[in-house]
């Protein structure tokens, strides 16, 4: 961790995508990230896993400022993350977001949730969003259900819209929390499923998943997260087999031994 | 046993027609009226109750009404019922109320362009519906215009407004203005600004705490007092001002409610995907809102509407002043059923309409959410 610590001195190597450096977190008086520091590449795939309440959705919460961090340093796309409006939009503008609820938007067909950030934000001719929206559509493979609304899917759906909803923006970066953990486990293979394309896409994933199989096929570097800090970070083949932890072996039994 | 070669469940043969009693008007009439004891008793007093009044009603208003009359006393020759010769003789009046005679098409054309204004505002699927929107966006000054005069038409003061026409012209002004100023106080309630936020909520909490009596009655004096000597300020203008503030606070809590309702992940959303504030109100949030809000809208706006009655106290003829005044009419005195229920029907179609449109609208926007 010391020696990556140096390497965050300089947040304008063009490779790093995201950068998160001291960063630290309080609701209240409740400390709730300490001191996390994140690195993440051009192209990289990094999931996040760790208890509950430790922290990992907070962390990618802060990335496009729905959650704003106390003290500490966000830059993405060597954008540094501040009270400024404009810099919070243009992070947005390139940070895709994948809720666990979904959050589609119930009063708009699939299609217009999906065309409506290109043509607000930007500024896409409508004609021209709603080719781009059908073929991400037809790349999570419903675009049969393009003018259906999104209280007519199933939720294995509704969370594949969500992702062709973010792709649309042509996000540089796509941010999951925890996508599949609303889904009832015949739906969760779909939308895993679609992430694993995506991920062979080239995209930069930050995926807080509980999905295990998911890290080891398709993570470059897994972040294990306790108590609101960064406790482990390693390639999954190391992460799983030889955890260096105490507190990732204790996670890792639990998780995995059933 | 062996040869049946189908069966069925007892009752579910296709062949077999529901037994008397199980279908048609009988069967409605066994499940509505008579499924018990109670019930029965329950119909029976009550056809007898509608015995009892329609029939009378029924009479008065229509087989002893008398329609063609000079006065009181020649209504009562002719008839025991309703004396409708009455309103027939007062209608212009409690329609225009002292609009000039020689003026009243303007009234009658400017209502008119009201219905055709609503038209685009009511229903999405008119055609040509954004052209026709900038002529609703332009009707209250062509109607503005229309009912004062100005610019080539002669004027009229708005102390000759009265009847129908005030009622319809302060309901209209304040259903209007009030929504669109309702919605912003109720954003302006929810803002992470803190001055907006205490504005919005001491403007809503006062005007809420205060009877529209009293902001009429403010409206008509008080006023005086903090304005410069020798300002004449219209009082038909201040009371729209006032019953449009009154009705603003009543849409700004039920458009909070409807806020209130939208998830919190609706607001991530919008937000993580780059909308701005007032993108993300107008194109995810309100549609939202307000969907859920119609039926305390449009509750709101019938109260009001009714409410408009009010500035009777301050001293405008609106359709309930001119009828009294007409009520005191040496040749008429004293028929006060006939103007009360003119009146009654005005407000009723009015307010029903708004109520069915209500309905309407709610079922409409409701499709996309099923299943």
């Amino acid at each position: 961790m010391a020696e990556s610590n140096a390497a965050f001195a300089t947040s304008a190597e063009d490779d790093d995508l995201i950068v998160i450096k001291d960063m630290h977190k309080w609701y209240g008086d409740f400390h709730v990230l300490k001191n996390i520091n994140l690195t993440v590449k051009r192209g990289e795939r990094i999931v996040v896993c760790g208890p509950s309440g430790s922290g990992k959705s907070t962390m990618i919460r802060c990335i496009n400022r729905l959650e704003e961090h106390q003290k500490g340093h966000i830059f993405v796309d060597n954008i540094e993350l501040t009270n400024d409006l404009k810099q919070i939009d243009a992070i947005r503008r390139e940070v895709g977001m994948v809720f666990q609820h979904f959050n589609l938007f119930p009063h708009l067909t699939v299609l217009e949730n999906c065309t409506l950030g290109p043509i607000w934000v930007r500024q896409t001719p409508k004609a021209e969003a709603d080719e781009a929206a059908m073929a991400y559509l037809e790349k999570v493979k419903i675009p049969e259900q393009a003018l259906k609304y999104p209280g007519q899917l199933s939720g294995g759906q509704q969370q594949r819209v969500a992702i062709a909803r973010s792709l649309c923006m042509n996000p540089r970066i796509m941010l999951f929390d925890e996508p599949t953990s609303a889904l009832d486990p015949e739906m969760i293979k779909e939308v895993l499923d679609t992430m694993i394309e995506l991920a062979e896409t080239g995209m930069t994933m930050l995926c807080v998943t509980h999905e295990m199989g998911f890290a080891k096929t398709v993570a470059d570097r897994v972040v294990f997260m306790d108590e609101g800090e960064i406790i482990e970070a390693n390639e999954p083949h190391q992460f799983f087999d030889n955890p260096q932890h105490e507190r990732t072996k204790l996670f890792l039994s639990q998780i995995l031994g059933h | 046993m062996s040869e049946v070669t189908q069966s069925y469940v007892p009752g579910t043969h296709p062949d077999m027609a529901p037994p008397a009693g199980q279908r048609g008007i009988l069967l409605w009439l066994r499940k509505n009226l008579f499924s018990s004891w109670a019930n029965s008793i329950m119909t029976i007093v009550g056809i007898y109750l509608l015995y009892k009044i329609v029939p009378p009603m029924f009479n008065w208003a229509v087989v002893d009404a008398v329609m063609y009359a000079g006065n009181r006393e020649e209504c009562q020759a002719l008839g025991s019922g309703a004396c409708w010769a009455f309103i027939k003789d007062r209608y212009r009046i409690l329609i225009y109320g002292f609009y000039p005679e020689e003026l009243r098409w303007r009234v009658d054309v400017s209502f008119l362009l009201l219905c055709a204004a609503l038209v685009p505002i009511l229903f999405d699927n008119a055609p040509m519906r954004k052209p026709w929107m900038l002529f609703s966006v332009s009707y209250p000054f062509i109607a503005g215009w229309l009912l004062l005069g100005g610019a080539g038409l002669t004027p009229v003061g708005t102390d000759e407004f009265g009847g129908m026409m005030l009622n319809t012209v302060v309901g209209v002004t304040g259903i209007a203005f009030s929504l669109p100023l309702g919605i912003l106080l109720a954003l302006g309630r929810q803002s992470h600004l803190p001055i907006v936020k205490s504005v919005s909520m001491c403007f809503i909490e006062f005007i809420r705490g205060v009877p529209l009596i009293t902001l009429l009655f403010v409206a008509s004096t008080m006023l005086n007092y903090f304005l410069p000597p020798g300002t004449t300020f219209d009082l038909l203008l201040r009371v729209l001002i006032m019953v449009t503030l009154f009705s603003a606070a009543y849409i700004a809590e039920v458009v909070r409610g409807g806020l209130q309702a939208i998830p919190n992940g609706q607001y991530e959303a919008a937000n993580s995907m780059g909308l701005k504030y007032w993108q993300s109100m107008r194109l995810i949030v309100l549609p939202q809102a307000l969907k859920i809000s119609i039926p305390g809208i449009v509750n709101t706006f019938i109260g009001l509407f009714k409410d408009t009655t009010l500035v009777l106290i301050i001293g405008l003829l609106d359709i309930l002043g001119i009828g009294r005044s007409s009520m005191a009419d040496a040749k008429w005195n004293g028929l006060s059923n006939e103007v009360y229920i003119s009146i009654a029907i005005f407000f009723f179609i009015a307010c029903f309409g708004m109520s069915r449109y209500s309905i309407y609208l709610e079922g409409k926007l409701d499709k996309g959410y099923k299943r």
